[in-house]
């Protein structure tokens, strides 16, 4: 790891100004992403703008029918959050099941959103539960964020500042974790919602996706039968998912419908 | 599982006291190489090369010397050019034709050429090491990539690369042990013939404390100091002074503080040590360099990486005639320290395992890879036996149809001492006791009934068992320097008494986890009658300890220990003359008995402590025939390797649609000797099945073909976690060792030599109703699950 500037600002204003003043900055939330890159010398900024002191990016509350959660939340705040709990549990179960209890305590939403690993959980919620990115200048449709390997939407010096969440009929996240990392192999979130089903897989892509093939199935009948009739035809090609020493394509896609039932029939 | 099958003592000996050691350790007082801060101090960092195999064209430090903070680069040309000596291989194989191994370079700095990723090509050093790692992207090295081998079958292709031009085919050895005749007539004439083909994964230690080494320089003694996270401080002093500086030991001083943790990895003389002592003289200052964990991966020396096949006959009631091991190990780029003995000295000669099998030939290959060097491993080689052997019996009882646990019984060696065809001679040991305080303590009669339970389920329930032997208590000098050790393997102790009766024990071993300062301060309280917390241990520095080995193999109690009973035995001796005269009777009346001198057949006495101020204030005392002072040294070369022995049994449950294996027994019930602390060794068992479960199921060091390592972090390198195991069940049945004082046979490795066939062995039976006869280590999920496919697969042709 470099040497770096600290900055410590108390507004998302503050923030965005520091960034602009010093082009070759970063934000930071938790580090549990951007801190290994750091020590690794992958990325080398001259400035670390931290986020961690900024009201504006604390908070979970519900309207109406959206919950609405701070970017700044870190992952075990919002598994142990009773509006979470309450509105949809399926989120809080997939936060508590992010990394370690190290990392749930430091690593946050927007961090994670940002970061966009391909083996993140939280993208899987964001896409399955048809959820925006509200940024300082501009919300963000889940289906518009990620646009590739550790890529999305958001320009350099954006800052997000929450998620929202339509809160749905039903959901479950069910996640094959890699032993050695425990990120997710594959996690495929399950969506029942008033507008139909929507599931959205991470870890077998370069980002999290839409499973069209399943949703069809699964609106027209949700079950675990649905998945099971389907065979091998899930609309993903096993040459097309990650592919790596510890899962091939083809466990991947075998994972994708193991993990798929075992959502819906957590919902049910 | 009771803990031991002996009644609790009343002495210090067996009681399962708290290691002393913690109360730093727990609460951030230990003091580790890094935490070492010397005056003036400067850090180092290591130029390492991202090719498994380049030309290195030339090196240009210019802009790094300009760097702030920048005080010298070092590279291959200043080393040589200060004709530094390479590192050396502590153990000489020779060929199936008498001739001697190849034995290459092996430069603290490359300077011409680099033979795999990580291998070190610059040494900065700086004020800081933020500056110094900061320097090293500004080293700019031109390099021609060349060809590279990564594993056993790409170094063994027709056409493959050469790791070094002497040595043809990259081959390092072809060693053989054993009687190939009489193994191939015992083969002829069996009734059926078994073979087997497994491949011992290549593991990472990953000791939690990185290496890390300070050198320091004093121009007004010209004498040098080496702080080292090391196992062995004496036997790096000899390698470092004799065979890399040219340094008489009086010049050089080595100190292994607290180390966090070895498993062999820590044994070996590291290029990073001799760079850090050489330069520090160059610079004029003490120079640290503590490796990153990114560097540990690609610089400890790795375990493990040996492929077998073996062919066993065996007689149609199951009995075993003979047995023929062919086995390829990958030693890497490099010879480390002992890394020829391993697959040899180490392994070959358990493959009697702890069964009858009259005629055994084993032929070794041990080849030259672009790899890290590979060495000694938790259980170093005796692992790598007993996977092959007790896979290999499983696969006889199956072909035979018979019970997996009868033919084991039916093989087992029951008369002792026994001589097996593979060089050793077990003196002790019961391997029908341990098998059976297994099956007790895995309630095997209950395995049905749960294994109906999982399938109900749609789980898949298995048991597996391993009944292995092991040979540690390092070693016979003049057996291991028949079979080509270069160094001896005895060990020592100094015990001295203080004027007012506490000891401070001096120890040729050296603990970085093992509890020394607890297990042997019970042994000498015990020896004497002092309490235990009168006693000290100290260990590590060359400047305060005799001349000693270190600690491996499972050697410190069984060869430590019986030093330190050998000198704790001389100062009972010398007591007694001082006794005799203070208590004015003949010394053949005295005996020592609990901490007292006592003329036999009265209550007239002397305490030890007495007698140590005695033997410090010689006022009235027998001047003339007896020395004052109370301190005595002993060296202690065992007869004779311990043989720990026992059965593993672990029970799993799979679930078949993802191929994930959850451990629901791990059963571990062992012979180790006599047993000072029982806490300790349950402490060894469970750190030891660890490991040999992370080998088992999760952990694989994996290169790409071109020689770059693909899981050098801990983002794919699969470490065992505690959440992966359930409570377990460790017990012992203790059979005396018969040569040592103590009865002390060695626990540092039984886990990790025991429990990796039983893991498998018990995936296995799980699988077998599907069909399933074969799985590699580790055994993945992902492996699992394409077992399976594969199976249901042929079961539909
Ligand atoms: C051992 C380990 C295991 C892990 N396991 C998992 C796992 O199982 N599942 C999982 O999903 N994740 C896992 N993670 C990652 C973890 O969830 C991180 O917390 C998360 O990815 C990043 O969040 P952070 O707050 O730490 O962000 P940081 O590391 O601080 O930042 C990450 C990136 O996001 C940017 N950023 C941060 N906040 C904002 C913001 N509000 N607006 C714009 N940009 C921002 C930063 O500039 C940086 O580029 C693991 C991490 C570790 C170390």
């Amino acid at each position: 790891m470099r040497d770096f500037n600290f900055h410590r600002p108390a507004s998302v204003a503050e923030a965005v100004g520091l960034l602009r003043k010093h082009s070759g900055g970063k934000f930071l939330a938790g580090g549990q992403s951007l801190l290994p890159v750091l020590k690794l010398d992958m990325a080398d900024p001259s400035d670390l703008i931290s986020l961690s002191g900024i009201a504006e990016l604390r908070g979970i509350r519900v309207e109406g029918n959206t919950l609405i959660i701070g970017a700044g939340m870190r992952h075990a705040e919002v598994a142990q959050s009773p509006e979470v709990q309450r509105t949809i549990p399926g989120l809080a179960r997939l936060a508590d099941h992010i990394g370690d209890a190290q990392v749930r305590n430091r690593g946050t939403l927007g961090g994670s959103l940002a970061h966009a690993d391909p083996a993140a959980d939280y993208p899987a919620a964001i896409v399955a539960l048809n959820g925006t990115v509200q940024t300082d200048r501009r919300t963000i449709a889940a289906d518009d964020f990620f646009t590739g390997l550790f890529e999305t939407a958001l320009r350099p010096d954006e800052v997000i500042t929450a998620v929202r969440f339509p809160v749905p009929t039903r959901c479950a996240y069910a996640k094959f974790g890699s032993h050695a990392s425990k990120y997710a192999l594959v996690g495929v979130m399950v969506a029942k919602t008033a507008d139909g089903v929507r599931v959205a897989v991470t870890g077998a892509g370069p980002y999290a996706f839409r499973a069209a093939a399943l949703e069809t199935a699964l609106g027209q009948s949700f079950s675990v039968a649905a998945i099971e009739a389907l065979g091998e035809n899930l609309g993903v090609r096993a040459d097309d998912l990650n592919n790596t020493a510890e899962a091939s394509g083809a466990y991947r896609k075998h994972l994708i419908a193991v993990l798929a039932k075992r959502a819906v029939a957590a919902c049910l | 599982m009771s803990t031991t099958t002996t009644p609790t003592p009343k002495g210090p000996l067996g009681q399962p006291l708290v290691r002393r050691e913690d109360r730093r350790f727990i609460t951030g007082q230990g003091r580790y190489t890094d935490d070492i801060v010397l005056p003036g101090m400067t850090h180092a960092a290591i130029v390492r090369s991202p090719h498994a195999h380049a030309r290195i064209l030339s090196i240009d430090t210019t802009a790094a010397r300009q760097a702030p903070g920048v005080i010298a680069i070092f590279t291959g040309q200043d080393v040589a050019a200060d004709k530094v000596g390479g590192l050396p291989c502590g153990w000489l194989v020779k060929n199936k034709d008498g001739s001697n191994m190849v034995e290459p370079p092996h430069p603290i700095l490359v300077a011409d050429r680099a033979r795999h990723v990580g291998d070190q090509v610059a040494l900065v050093v700086a004020e800081t090491r933020a500056q110094a790692r900061a320097a090293l992207s500004l080293i700019a090295v031109e390099y021609e990539p060349l060809p590279a081998v990564a594993s056993l079958a790409a170094a063994r292709a027709a056409g493959a690369a050469q790791v070094w031009d002497q040595a043809p085919g990259n081959v390092c050895y072809d060693w053989h042990l054993g009687d190939p005749t009489a193994t191939e007539q015992a083969l002829k004439a069996a009734h059926q013939i078994v073979e087997i083909d497994v491949y011992h994964n290549r593991l990472i230690p990953n000791a939690i404390e990185p290496r890390s080494a300070i050198g320091q320089y004093e121009s007004g003694t010209d004498s040098y100091t080496l702080y080292t996270s090391s196992q062995n401080p004496h036997l790096i002093r000899l390698l470092l002074g004799a065979f890399v500086l040219g340094l008489p030991e009086h010049r050089l001083r080595v100190v292994a503080p607290d180390v966090g943790g070895g498993f062999g990895s820590k044994i070996f003389h590291y290029a990073e040590e001799a760079l850090v002592v050489w330069a520090a003289r160059k610079v004029g200052r003490p120079i640290k360099w503590t490796a990153e964990r990114s560097e540990s991966f690609m610089s400890d020396a790795h375990g493990r990486d040996v492929h077998m096949r073996a062919r066993l006959g065996v007689d149609k009631d199951g009995r075993f005639l003979g047995l023929h091991v062919q086995s390829q190990a990958n030693l890497g780029a490099y010879l480390s320290t002992f890394a020829s003995s391993v697959p040899t000295y180490l392994s070959a000669t358990l493959m009697a395992g702890c069964y009858t099998t009259p005629a055994i030939y084993v032929e070794v290959k041990s080849i030259f890879t672009h790899t890290v060097p590979v060495d000694a491993y938790r259980g170093a080689g005796r692992p790598e036996a007993a996977y092959l052997l007790e896979r290999l019996v499983d696969k006889a009882a199956n072909a035979l149809g018979m019970d997996r646990l009868e033919i084991r019984r039916k093989n087992f060696i029951t008369q002792f001492p026994y001589k097996t065809p593979v060089a050793l001679e077990y003196d002790s040991g019961d391997y029908h006791a341990t098998l059976d305080m297994a099956l007790a303590a895995v309630d095997y009669a209950g395995f049905p009934a749960r294994r109906e339970a999982s399938q109900a389920r749609g789980k898949l329930r298995g048991i597996g068992f391993s009944t292995y032997v092991e040979a540690c208590g390092i070693a016979p000098s003049a057996v291991a320097g028949a079979l080509g050790a270069r160094a001896g393997l005895y060990e020592s102790a100094t015990v001295r008494m203080h004027p007012t009766g506490s000891v401070t024990v001096f120890t040729g071993t050296h603990s970085h986890g093992q509890g020394h300062e607890t297990t042997f301060a019970q042994l000498v309280a015990e020896q004497l009658g002092v309490p235990v917390d009168s006693v000290e241990v100290v260990h590590g520095d060359t400047a305060r300890i005799p001349f000693g080995m270190g600690t491996y193999g499972s050697r410190s109690l069984a060869v430590g220990g019986s030093a330190i009973v050998k000198a704790t035995d001389k100062i009972i001796a010398k007591g007694k003359k001082i006794a005799a005269h203070l208590l004015e009777a003949a010394e053949a009346d005295i005996e020592f008995k609990n901490g007292a001198f006592t003329v036999v057949g009265t209550n007239r006495q002397k305490t030890i402590g007495e007698v140590a101020f005695t033997a410090y204030v010689p006022h009235n005392y027998p001047i003339d025939k007896v020395e004052p002072g109370l301190e005595e040294s002993a060296f202690y070369d065992p007869k004779n390797f311990t043989f720990p022995a026992g059965c593993h049994a672990i029970e799993v449950e799979i679930d078949p649609e993802t191929g994930v294996v959850t451990l629901e027994n791990v059963v571990a019930a062992d012979d180790v000797g006599t047993i000072i602390n029982p806490l300790i060794v349950d402490g060894q068992m469970h750190g030891g099945l660890a490991q040999g479960i992370g080998q088992a199921l999760f952990e694989e060091a994996q290169y790409d073909e071109s020689g770059q390592l693909l899981t050098g972090s801990y983002l794919n390198y699969g470490m065992p976690r505690a959440a992966d195991f359930p409570f377990f069940k460790v017990g012992n049945h203790v059979t005396a060792c018969t040569h040592n004082p103590l009865g002390a046979k060695g626990v540092g490795e039984v886990g990790a030599i025991g429990v990796p066939p039983a893991v498998i062995n018990a995936v296995l039976d799980a699988l077998a109703p599907l069909g399933v006869r074969d799985i590699s280590m580790p055994a993945t999920p992902e492996k699992i699950w394409r077992a399976i496919q594969d199976a249901k697969a042929k079961a539909q042709h």
